[in-house]
């Protein structure tokens, strides 16, 4: 999408190493985390994002110890709130490139409200939210994106409550922008690139292996073996296509819901597989809701389609009160119902 | 129409002749606009340049069913020649617009004072709803006031007539024909009455002109009718004031004003994170139509929401506020903690209600000290101030907003919902008086490196801006490391900033001088108050003064820290009475703080103080 307030700022030159904190990084040896901030470090500079510009905000969990490690600005908020918080630093400074990290529990569970009307009131940042499906910080508690019988210290015999689906609970919160990927994807930069290009809060769901608690809980789309079968990346103006082009994603007129087709000799048409085309919403709901396993994993940018931001409306609407408006402190307290006392006494 | 007249034969108000002062109460269904009528009169009486305090009581429903014990809505309004603190103790006169309202409302009256009451809304139904067995208005049980009856109904529909309205908005103009009554009970001027309901229904002029018929009618009925009591005219001298331009202003009004003069005098933008709620929200009203104030106003999802968008606006450099009342304020706790830990100026104004939980919505209370000095998790101290007045709640915002900047801190504002829904007269402030208190900002990395936790001889440390080049860097909630905030969890380290955190707050009262607000230092006794209990305080013992009694009155403004010379002055008297709308917490902190066997006298009936609650209590300290 072009985006006119992105193109006019200022691209500024750096390299991955400008991005990077004299700060240890404190996530446990091998955890996806590692990938995504290096695919995060690697992407800013080619966004010609200014370190002096950006902020990222998180909340807690392992995923929230992110902004520690980029050398920008950034604040390590409190459990779920990030949003709440990133809307204030935005609203204060509508300048700023806000990107805001969160996890599956931050995100969706003690915080799902705010991300709920962050996601609808369409503030201009980036959100990304690691999935792992797992408490990792507090140690190892079943979250609320975990499978139906995730054993963990809080489920012994398995959790009985059925997951929320991140990219579905956005979309169905009126998001405008939704994309998937996974951490050590190589799609991954791209897939930050479109969200960052997207004016208005842009969605990412980032799995994320969380290689203590929830060890490769995604390794049927993620391992090498699985990606022709269980991953389907979707890009724009291109057949929904999978298993190296031998499968397709259509729609099932008859039950008004998508289906695999087998595509023969890379006929995709004949075989009616979907052309993807980011604005529509209806198929978006489709692939976000597409369950896992009957179909592969859709994966990149999912749903794109700006609508007018929620800072620039406000802004809008300060500016258009205030014009012609000279502040006058002195004014202001003598306005109501005044009067005024005299040695005769008091008169209009 | 049915006119009915008590035998009584005390002569109406002699008491409020030798007081110099009237108290009137208007209670009716909180459909009928008592609060509307209340506001109106208040601004005729200080027109008329008598002195004047309020106390607006409202049903905590929008529109209970009609008719009902809960549904009523009062107004009371105490005004005088000589200077008025409280609501007053007691009415003289009660306007009771139906049978619900004269029966919650009639056994606060003065003996032999007055009640005007609606016949017209005295039905069998009505009745029953107030759940009364016969009409009081017929059988005697009044006696012991002076009644006068009449259909006020009928009155209403009769004057309107012309102006073609349904009978229910018709109806509707009934408080502005009470009014009308009880303008020339006072003999005051129609004229800004007639103004303002021309400029209220600009857009509806037969309204605004069969309101004024009814307001008219209402005074034409005081001059011409019999009444058939000895109701005269009742002149109330005006009360010396000082020279100059007054408006009347409640709490929440003087709050708002007061955070964006605070805003203005700092030099920033302000940003008000709010949610709805009760008595809470007219501040987030108000501030939303100051956007040419650099205001920008947020009505977030929850009361978290509310204040961590604020702390995110004053890290990005607008001074971030938010209010709420004690329900929302508990919310906001972790939160606090965090602009704590971060160390960014934020102003949180708590309007205070009875609790706990959702406790009494709309019924005032002082109870959320212990939550405001103590309430959060660890070591973590923030600066608390509480307005005494609607007129003081002005100056204790732009307080609470220069120490917010001054030390880098949050702070809270204690106001309730008395001090929020009152009104007073206010003699506009000179704003040229007020020295600014810019805000500073980092902007460039200083001699020998970045440090942003570093400190200034306040302890506080430097604002630093995300968009100021070359000054990147981390904050969060966890601990920070001396001068350079970075992560630290060392046991050295964690003491070191506690006792820092804790000193700079100790440090906002370095100069902050308590007076006396009546009295003389070693007095027997000391009445210490705080918040809104200031008038009936400070009557009580003006009135113990006059009977010869050493009795002095503080008031204290700086809850925490408390001022540096409050001790040593506490200590100067034999006794200490403590009055408090709870069950002692003010108490609690002097003991704690200086032990002293500070006393409480509470009251948490949802009502403020009687002056003579108070003045019984000094009583029998003394005795």
């Amino acid at each position: 999408m072009t985006d006119i307030a992105t193109l006019t700022k200022p691209r500024v030159e750096t390299v991955l190493k400008d991005w990077e904190t004299d700060q240890e990084v404190r996530w446990c040896p091998g955890c996806g985390d590692y990938a995504i901030l290096k695919a995060v470090q690697r992407t800013l500079p080619q966004l010609g994002a200014d370190p002096a510009n950006t902020v990222f905000v998180s909340g807690i969990g392992c995923s929230s110890r992110f902004p520690y490690y980029v050398e920008s600005y950034g604040f390590h908020t409190i459990h779920g709130r990030a949003p709440a918080v990133a809307t204030g630093v935005k609203l204060a400074n509508p300048d700023l490139d806000v990107w805001i990290v969160t996890g599956d529990g931050d995100g969706l569970s003690i915080g799902g409200n705010h991300t709920m009307h962050v996601l609808r009131r369409n503030l201009d940042c980036q959100i990304l939210l690691f999935n792992n499906e797992i408490y990792g910080l507090t140690k190892g508690q079943y979250s609320p994106t975990s499978r139906e019988g995730t054993r963990s210290p809080s489920t012994p015999f398995g959790s009985v409550d059925h997951p929320a689906k991140p990219a579905a609970f956005a979309l169905g919160s009126g998001a405008r922008f939704i994309a998937r990927a996974y951490d050590i994807a190589k799609q991954l930069p791209d897939v930050l690139k479109a969200a960052y290009h997207h004016k208005g809060a842009a969605f990412v769901e980032i799995f994320q292996n969380c290689i203590v608690y929830n060890k490769d809980v995604f390794a049927d789309f993620t391992e090498k073996k699985n990606a022709d079968d269980g991953q389907l990346w979707v890009e724009h103006g291109k057949p929904l296509l999978f298993s190296k082009g031998t499968k397709g994603i259509a729609l099932d007129r008859e039950a008004l819901t998508l289906k695999v087709v087998d595509v023969a000799d890379g006929d995709w048409e004949a075989a009616d597989v979907i052309v993807h085309e980011v604005t529509n919403r209806a198929v978006a709901h489709m692939l976000v809701e597409m369950p896992f396993g009957p179909f592969p994993m859709a994966l990149g940018v999912l749903y794109d389609d700006p609508a007018a931001s929620f800072e620039q409306a406000v802004m809008a609407q300060n500016a258009t009160l205030a014009s012609g408006k000279a502040p006058d402190l002195q004014k202001l307290v003598s306005q109501g119902q005044t009067w005024t006392v005299t040695r005769d006494g008091p008169e209009l | 129409m049915a006119s009915v007249v008590s035998k009584s034969s005390v002569p109406l108000s002699s008491e409020a002749a030798v007081n110099e002062a009237v108290v009137v109460r208007f209670a009716g269904d909180s459909g009928d606009g008592m609060q509307l009528t209340g506001g109106q009169f208040t601004l005729s009486t200080a027109l008329a340049g008598n002195d004047l305090a309020t106390f607006p009581d409202f049903p905590a429903e929008i529109r209970a069913p009609q008719g009902t014990l809960f549904g009523v809505s009062a107004f009371q309004i105490n005004f005088g020649s000589t200077e008025i603190t409280t609501a007053g103790d007691a009415p003289d006169i009660l306007i009771a617009m139906n049978p619900a309202a004269l029966k919650t409302n009639v056994n606060d009256l003065k003996a032999g004072g007055l009640i005007i009451a609606d016949t017209g809304e005295f039905s069998e139904r009505n009745l029953a709803k107030a759940k009364y067995e016969s009409n009081p208005l017929e059988d005697g049980s009044l006696s012991r006031w002076q009644l006068l009856a009449f259909d006020i109904s009928a009155l209403t529909l009769e004057s309107v007539k012309p102006f073609g309205l349904g009978n229910k908005e018709a109806l509707r103009c009934k408080n502005m024909w009470t009014l009308g009554l009880a303008l020339w009970l006072f003999d005051r001027n129609r004229q800004p009455i007639v103004d303002w309901l021309k400029a209220k229904f600009a857009k509806a002029p037969e309204i605004a002109d069969a309101n004024i018929a009814a307001l008219n009618a209402g005074h034409a009925y005081g001059e011409t009718a019999e009444l058939g009591v000895a109701v005269k005219q009742l002149h109330v001298a005006p009360a010396p004031a000082p020279e100059g331009l007054y408006r009347t202003v409640t709490g929440a009004e003087a709050i708002s004003l007061g955070l964006v003069a605070g805003a203005q005098l700092a030099s920033l933008p302000m940003f008000f994170g709010g949610y709805p709620i009760t008595p809470a929200s007219s501040i987030l009203h108000h501030l939303s139509r100051l956007k040419e104030y650099g205001v920008t106003t947020f009505q977030a999802e929850d009361e978290i929401a509310a204040i961590a968008s604020a702390i995110g606006a004053s890290y990005a450099g607008s001074l971030g506020v938010t209010s709420s009342s004690g329900p929302g304020i508990a919310l906001k706790g972790e939160a606090m903690g965090l602009a704590i830990m971060t160390e960014l100026p934020l102003v949180i104004v708590n309007s205070q209600r009875g609790g706990p939980s959702t406790g009494l919505p709309t019924k005032t209370e002082q109870s959320d000290l212990y939550q405001a000095v103590y309430g959060r998790n660890g070591d973590a101290p923030m600066p608390v101030l509480a307005a005494r007045s609607p007129a003081d709640a002005f100056d204790c915002a732009i307080e609470a907003c220069r120490i917010a900047i001054e030390y880098m801190t949050p702070v809270m504002l204690l106001t309730d919902g008395y001090i929020a829904n009152a009104a007073e007269p206010w003699k506009v402030p000179d704003m040229a008086t007020y020295a600014p208190f810019t805000a500073r900002f980092l902007d460039a990395v200083p001699e020998g490196g970045l440090k942003p936790y570093v400190r200034d001889e306040k302890l506080a440390r430097p604002w630093i801006k995300p968009g100021t080049p070359g000054l990147m860097h981390r904050i969060g909630g966890i601990e920070k490391e001396v001068n350079t905030g970075h992560i630290n969890y060392a046991p050295a380290n964690h003491q070191a900033m506690t006792e820092l955190r804790r000193d700079k707050i100790l440090g906002v009262s370095k100069g902050l001088k308590q007076d006396i607000a009546l009295g003389e230092e070693g007095d027997q006794l000391v009445v210490v108050g705080w918040g809104s209990t200031f008038g009936p305080i400070h009557q009580a013992v003006r009135r113990a003064r006059r009977k010869g009694m050493g009795v002095s009155h503080i008031h204290i403004r700086h809850i925490w820290p408390l001022p540096e010379n409050l001790g040593q002055l506490l200590e100067s008297y034999d006794k200490i009475l403590v009055p408090e709308m709870n069950t002692g917490q003010l108490k609690t902190l002097l003991r704690d703080q200086y032990l002293l066997d500070a006393r409480p006298l509470n009251k948490i009936s949802g009502q403020p103080f009687r002056i003579a609650e108070i003045e019984a209590a000094i009583e029998g300290m003394l005795s």
